[in-house]
């Protein structure tokens, strides 16, 4: 079985995030950049299927340099090779560009048996890429999943979002985002860190993907005016003398709120 | 007037309150022309409906497997309908669905897509809050129709009575191997309270509720207020509430009027989440939690004894004594 798994690099949450003030883009040089949680729980559950099947697993990614650190952890997790788009051109990209420089790069990996995503980055949120990609790839999407089955050319996935649960079924070839709940990640073992410093990355850029690279937008919306929102500052505050509640819900009623 | 496409968010038989908030929405733009994607029947059903908040069409796209499949059903009901009307803008409800039915959209259309507006001009530039509450951004599409997925909550239901056509977009087939079909659905318990990114009051518990049994408390303060129960992360981790309750990054957003937060330390991570509520209340034992810092009025002290004695302080002035 041949799968892809997604993989995006994005600032720790943790830390402040600011918007250059050049081109409202992402300021990646002030922030500490992580593989995205969730994408950790994609290639985990890529690993766990590797377990009782033979597989092999092929990590892409779309990013700055630095994007490799997050392809090779997930290699060190026991991925088999990476795919590191990487072109000055991309700076910007929005949702479509994304995806349809990602399904590009999962087009040139051989008989794809499964494409393998977050179900959200926490940068974007766009929360969109991966439906993009099996769009454009012609792919069952089974998006939102927390519990996922493969077996006899099928998968099974429950899907659970603000509507509840459904169960999805498709045949394979089919393309899975993951929720944060599906599992816990593995940590990379010592061995695995070292292994995957000598494991396969090609490197590639657009006018590797597309003969046509010049002719499309890299992204189709534009952003008028940014502006930081003041930071919410602290209002009254009260210690409990045992009326707490009866002046909370006075002030309730005050704002009208009641 | 131009035309402004809507997607119908539905369960069959009633239209859901975020699709009259696009209505309200797209009136802003054009014509509002609803998309209803279903099995028969299902558009002759809420046509009425849709009329009465500004619908000036209704596109019926229905077949009886519309509901068995995931998403794409959606995304060819709109690009029949955006080949019919050539409309200004396309406009879906930024539900995990419409997300995902829009950017499909976006990318069959070429077209420039705007996610999570809170708002939105004549011109069509949308306002959208991003990383969790820390910028404000204004942007616009460069290319194509824009298609534009918007936050629930962020606009007003409008009533705007009037006649709408009723035009029937007949379905292509469903390859299934190309959508994923739903075998079975549950739908997420109902219950009485209001949904989560709906509503107008959001009661949330985090770790400092200690446990399920602990949650009452929130419920009850909820219930008081008709308001929803939301839940931390460490909350849910805990299993004290079910996942889809999750407030934050990684959980659903939320702009309430009201805000309260109960035992929940105010990690960025549920900042995310609604910090963009009007008004925040804060309940903590703890007097140097984050979230005290933030809140417009917060209380140090313990959320047993402040929540139980404010759900009967808002109760007795719900039933008037
Ligand atoms: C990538 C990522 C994504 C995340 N996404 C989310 C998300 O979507 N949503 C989210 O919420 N978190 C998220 N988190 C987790 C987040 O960092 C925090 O761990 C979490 O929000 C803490 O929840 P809490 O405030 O309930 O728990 P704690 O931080 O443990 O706080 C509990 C609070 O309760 C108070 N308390 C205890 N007992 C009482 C009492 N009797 N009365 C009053 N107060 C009491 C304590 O003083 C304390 O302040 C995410 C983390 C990461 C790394
Ligand atoms: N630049 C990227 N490179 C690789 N995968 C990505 C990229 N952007 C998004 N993805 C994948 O798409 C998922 C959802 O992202 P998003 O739609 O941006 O919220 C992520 O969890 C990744 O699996």
């Amino acid at each position: 079985m041949n799968i892809v798994v997604l993989v995006k690099q994005v600032p720790d949450t943790g830390a402040e995030r600011t918007l250059s003030q050049a081109d409202h883009t992402l300021d990646r040089e002030d922030a500490d950049l992580v593989l995205d949680e969730i994408n950790e729980r994609a290639a985990e559950e890529a690993l766990r299927l590797k377990e009782t099947a033979d597989a092999h697993i092929t990590v892409v990614s779309m990013g700055p340099d630095s994007a490799l650190d997050a392809i090779r952890k997930v290699l060190a997790m026991g991925g088999d090779r990476g795919i590191h788009v990487c072109d000055d051109r991309l700076h910007g990209a929005d949702v479509l560009t994304t995806a349809k420089v990602l399904a590009a790069a999962v087009r040139t990996v051989t008989d794809v048996d499964l494409v393998l995503a977050g179900n959200a980055t926490t940068d974007g949120q766009a929360s969109a890429v991966p439906a993009v990609v099996a769009d454009l790839l012609a792919l069952p999407q089974l998006t939102q999943v927390r519990k996922l089955d493969v077996a006899e050319g099928r998968v099974r996935a429950e899907r659970e979002t603000e509507n509840g649960e459904a169960t999805l079924d498709a045949p394979l070839p089919a393309l899975v985002s993951v929720t944060e709940k599906i599992n816990e990640p593995r940590y990379p073992s010592f061995k695995g860190i070292m292994a995957a410093k000598k494991k396969p990355v090609d490197t590639v850029d657009l006018d590797d993907l597309f003969p046509d690279a010049a002719a499309f937008p890299v992204t189709r919306t534009r952003v008028v005016e940014a502006v930081p929102r003041p930071p919410r500052a602290a209002g009254t505050r009260i210690a409990d003398d045992g009326s707490a509640g009866r002046q909370l819900a006075a002030y309730l009623i005050a704002q009208k709120l009641v | 007037m131009p035309h402004v496409l809507v997607l119908v968010d539905h369960d069959g038989d009633r239209v859901n309150k975020s699709t009259y908030e696009l209505l309200a929405a797209a009136r802003r733009l054009g014509d509002p022309a609803a998309v209803v994607v279903g099995t028969p029947g299902t558009a002759a059903r809420l046509g009425r409906s849709l009329a009465r908040h500004g619908a000036t069409s209704v596109h019926a796209a229905e077949s009886t497997e519309a509901a068995e499949f995931l998403v794409t059903p959606a995304v060819d009901a709109l690009e029949l309908a955006v080949r019919e009307t050539s409309p200004a803008a396309v406009l879906v409800s930024a539900t995990t669905d419409g997300r995902e039915a829009a950017a499909r959209l976006a990318a069959r259309l070429d077209a420039g897509l705007l996610i999570d507006a809170v708002d939105l001009d004549s011109s069509g530039v949308v306002t959208q809050i991003v990383f969790g509450g820390s910028y404000t951004v204004r942007s616009q599409a460069t290319h194509g129709i824009p298609v534009i997925t918007v936050r629930p909550g962020a606009f007003e239901p409008e009533e705007h009575p009037g006649e709408a056509v009723e035009r029937t977009l007949t379905l292509p087939g469903v390859d299934p191997g190309t959508s994923a079909r739903i075998t079975a659905r549950r739908a997420a318990p109902a219950g009485d309270r209001p949904g989560l990114t709906e509503a107008t009051v959001v009661v949330s518990g985090g770790r400092g509720v200690g446990g399920t049994d602990g949650f009452k408390v929130v419920e009850e303060l909820a219930d008081a207020l008709g308001g929803a129960v939301g839940a931390s992360r460490a909350a849910v981790d805990a299993g004290y509430y079910p996942h889809q309750f999750q407030v934050g990054q990684t959980g659903k957003s939320v702009s309430a009027q009201l805000y309260i937060a109960l035992g929940i330390s105010g990690a960025i991570q549920h900042l995310a989440g609604m910090q963009t509520s009007k008004t925040i209340v804060a309940v903590n034992k703890d007097p140097e939690a984050p979230i005290l810092d933030l809140a417009d009025y917060s209380v140090v002290g313990d959320l047993f004894e402040v929540a139980p004695q404010l759900t009967q302080e808002v109760a007795a002035r719900r039933t008037g004594s």
